[in-house]
């Protein structure tokens, strides 16, 4: 579910600008980064560090979508995959200089910790309360999406831009919006996620590949794809592990072919 | 006579927006047929899809009595379509002797050789010189395409879909985006184009229509409204109301 | 560059890079290790330019043809007791060509994020294949125990490395003359119509699809007779062959060059790894940085890479030729 929050606001931002972000693992591991450090030097308790991640990250990608992104919407793709992959390793570099070559510690708070009681079995804490925020943050932007305004430029941006544009909405400012947002959600995820999927400098580079798998199986610039996709990768991945550990990840990748061969748009693409 | 093209009840739809209606359509050999109809009107989704660029909901499409349906776009072009697109659509980078050359080459079959380097090839180079000399366009056979005006790029549209020596010729719009001291040019390429092909050819303009055409459809909304001679598509109210009073208006 | 008004007569500029090789050979010998990587990757390269530079593919996992190279001639040779260099070569361009004619046909009908997405996937799938087969590939801790017998009976791999520069060198000049040929053949031109404008290929009746799966086979064979150069001069072969670092590398070192001109295959992967051979020894942390850093400059203001910034200068002393023809 980790997978969602963090994938989720890069399916949108490729769906909607059509810029392909491969550095969108910075983004979460920033967040994951500045969680750690927010509660291990200030104390900052843990429900205001992952607002503090989310607000942080969410900002500094502004800054860095006025400053650079936006000169290569209309670049072509192979520039914006270069692009932001000298942005991973940019930002490799520096969080290895900063950090060095430590995962950054996470102190999740005891009434998150342990295990819960539902339906006479017992479930970790934590993933529980991560699978209710994820449940919860679906359907706050479902809302936010199908029934407020910003929604509805939204999808009328990501259904047709040269119209939207024509009808008077600020592509600019929408763009420099939703991919703050989206970083915002991936920081979000990160330090969500700092426990399970630990923070450290080769982070972006090592989880590339399941975000994108995440957003390309689930459909750019769709919200419920990439929550079902994350189920279905996360479900397969334990499934796997379990019954037939020999095969490792292959399952998923496997499946992940099929899946892009039997439906190139992915599962709930919207035809951009 | 058997005709070159030709469409049965062609349906297409987006969803709950239905952009061709039943269409029936024929073409005849060295037919000089135009389609007219008001923006929207689901004129170019026709050419598509008659090119196989899109596929229909529903109805067949056939070429030379073949049914053609569910053949791809490359397939349909060796067999003998050909088509220019309303926005220029070349290989920018590129000399203009290569754009004609790579048609050429496709429709000879050489486009896949490996091993002489391209400009052995002379009779390609030959042909596409030639080529180019009838729409006057030899002097800049070595030209970028991206560096030549607009009016001769639209020639070039033309000069590639003849290097394939079509039976059936689509046009796009041919003189679309032309300033008006070059639609001539175009206009006199357009008449002398050998009259065993068969040509559809989109338009707005209407004085290219009236002068060019021998048949004209009407599409409104993906059907056809009215299909016949010039003076009957001139002289039919329903034309005058749906078409050409718009453009009256606006 | 390539096309029907293009001379395709070796120019005397052409043959700097094999002047400079065998003047490296006798002046640097104390490089030739670094020598031999620089030619390997070089081969890399130009494998990667036919089909992004003129293909338009964009792909993160061509380290997936270079990997499988390498591991099928190291386990010819260290688990089958196949020693023979030339036979390791075929076998090698053998699962190059398998891979590409397989991974092409299937994922060269979808376009942009689709594909490149399967590109990482496959490489995944390969990477994790041989991390868990540990048996045949040796597994995390790679493959040692990789002999190769005498090139062509005579020539032996010596320790300093000569056989080993000069053996890349050959198999390189090969390669290249093999690479230009295609470039400037028909189906060149036709490679580079297809990246120019797909769809107005399709409308000129050309069957688009089996092209570019075929350019992905030639493509996936150059780079896994790379792969198995390495293996045959370091004698080993590790994971990192098949991992996403090469492929994003080799990405970098053909962007820094110049893509679509084949000699950007071979300046990029030259400066590169000479940098990085001087710079990642001094300072390790700072390389990425400085790549990461290289990579966002060059993507901004200087697509073209340093041939392109070469061209611009030439072009200040040149005459304006285009200029003149485009004036009437």
């Amino acid at each position: 579910m980790i997978l969602y929050v963090i994938a989720v606001g890069l399916s949108v931002t490729m769906g909607l600008m059509g810029f392909i972000n491969l550095a969108h693992g910075v983004f979460a591991m920033a967040g994951g980064f500045i969680l750690s450090y927010s509660m291990e030097r200030f104390g900052v308790p843990f429900p205001l560090a992952l607002v503090l991640a989310f607000a942080s990250v969410s900002l500094g990608s502004i800054v860095l979508e006025r400053l650079l992104y936006s000169r290569l919407y209309s670049a072509g793709e192979l520039a914006q995959v270069l692009f932001t992959i000298g942005l991973i390793f940019v930002s490799i570099a520096l969080a290895r200089l900063v950090y060095g070559t430590l995962t950054a510690p996470v102190f999740l708070p005891d009434y998150l910790t342990g295990q819960v009681h539902i339906l006479g079995r017992d479930f970790p804490a934590y993933r529980v309360f991560l699978i209710a925020f994820s449940a919860v943050l679906i359907f706050v932007l479902w809302f936010g999406v199908e029934r407020t305004r910003w929604g509805a430029m939204v999808r009328a941006a990501v259904d047709h831009r040269g119209m939207a544009q024509s009808v008077g909405i600020n592509t600019k400012r929408l763009f420099m919006l939703t991919f703050a947002l989206g970083s915002g959600l991936a920081g979000l995820g990160g330090a969500l996620g700092a426990d399970i999927l630990p923070v450290h400098w080769g982070y972006p580079l090592e989880h590339l590949v399941y975000f994108l798998i995440v957003v390309a199986v689930g459909g750019l610039g769709s919200l419920r794809g990439p929550f079902v996709a994350a189920l279905l990768i996360g479900i397969a991945d334990t499934a796997c592990k379990y019954w037939v550990p020999e095969l490792g990840a292959f399952l998923v990748y496997a499946a992940t072919i099929g899946i892009l061969l039997w439906r190139p748009l992915g599962l709930f693409g919207v035809r951009a | 006579m058997p005709f070159v093209l030709q469409t049965e009840k062609l349906c297409k739809s987006f969803g709950a927006l239905t952009v061709a209606d039943a269409i029936d359509f024929r073409l005849e050999a060295g037919a000089r047929h135009a389609l007219i109809g008001p923006n929207g009107a689901g004129k170019t989704t026709f050419v598509n899809m008659l090119m196989g660029a899109i596929a229909p909901s529903s109805g067949r499409i056939l070429l030379g009595g073949e049914d053609v349906t569910r053949i791809s776009q490359s397939a349909r072009v060796k067999k003998g379509l050909g088509r220019t697109f309303q926005i220029t659509s070349l290989f920018r980078s590129l000399p203009l002797l290569d754009n004609v050359a790579l048609a050429v080459a496709e429709r000879r079959g050489t486009a896949h050789s490996m091993w002489k380097p391209a400009s052995s090839y002379e009779d390609i180079i030959q042909e596409s010189t030639e080529l180019l000399a009838t729409l006057g366009l030899a002097d800049d056979a070595r030209v970028r395409v991206a560096d030549l005006p607009y009016g001769k790029q639209r020639l070039v549209e033309i000069a590639i879909a003849l290097g394939l020596k079509p039976k059936v010729l689509l046009l796009d719009e041919p003189a679309a985006g032309v300033p008006s001291e070059e639609t001539e040019k175009i206009l006199g390429t357009l008449e002398k184009l050998p009259s065993e092909i068969a040509i559809l050819i989109i338009e707005h303009d209407m004085d290219v229509v009236f002068r060019f055409a021998r048949r004209i459809t009407v599409l409104v909304q993906g059907q056809v409204l009215l299909e016949g001679a010039p003076e009957e598509v001139a002289r039919d109210r329903r034309v005058h109301e749906v078409y050409l009073g718009e453009q009256q208006h606006g | 560059m390539s096309g029907y008004v293009a001379d395709p007569r070796i120019r005397w500029p052409e043959w700097l890079p094999w002047i400079v090789a065998l003047a490296a050979f006798f002046l640097l010998p104390e490089y030739l290790a670094l020598g031999a990587r620089i030619l390997i990757f070089i081969l890399f390269a130009l494998s990667l330019d036919l089909i992004l530079g003129y293909g338009g593919i964009i792909t993160l996992g061509h380290s997936a043809f270079f990997g499988l190279g390498a591991y099928t001639a190291g386990i010819l040779s260290a688990k089958l007791g196949v020693n023979d260099p030339h036979l390791q070569l075929v076998a090698a361009a053998a699962a190059g060509a398998a891979l590409g004619l397989a991974t092409g046909a299937v994922i060269l009908r979808t376009k942009a994020l689709t594909l490149l997405m399967l590109t990482l996937a496959i490489t995944a799938i390969l990477l994790e294949v041989a991390n868990k087969m540990s048996s045949v590939t040796g597994g995390a801790d790679g493959l040692s125990g990789v002999q190769v017998n005498p090139l062509l009976g005579l020539f032996k791999f010596d320790l300093w490395g000569r056989t080993a520069f000069l053996y890349c060198l050959t198999v390189l000049f090969l390669g290249w003359l093999v690479v230009r040929r295609i470039i400037y053949s028909p189906y060149g031109a036709m490679l580079t119509g297809i990246r120019e404008n797909t769809a107005r290929m399709h409308a000129i009746g050309a069957p688009v699809y089996w092209r570019l799966v075929l350019v992905y086979t030639i493509s996936g064979t150059i780079a896994g007779v790379a792969g198995a150069l390495l293996t045959q001069v370091n004698q080993f072969v590790g994971l990192n062959v098949l991992g996403f670092e090469i492929s994003g590398e080799l990405l970098v070192m053909l962007i820094l060059g110049g893509v679509g001109r084949i000699y950007g295959a071979f300046v990029g992967p030259a400066v590169y790894l000479v940098a990085q051979d001087y710079l990642a020894k001094q300072f390790p942390e700072y390389w990425y940085f400085g790549i990461g850093a290289l990579l966002i400059v060059v993507v901004l203001f200087a697509p073209g890479g340093i041939l392109g910034i070469t061209d611009k200068c030439l072009s200040f002393f040149r005459p304006k030729s285009s200029a003149r023809a485009s004036a009437h």
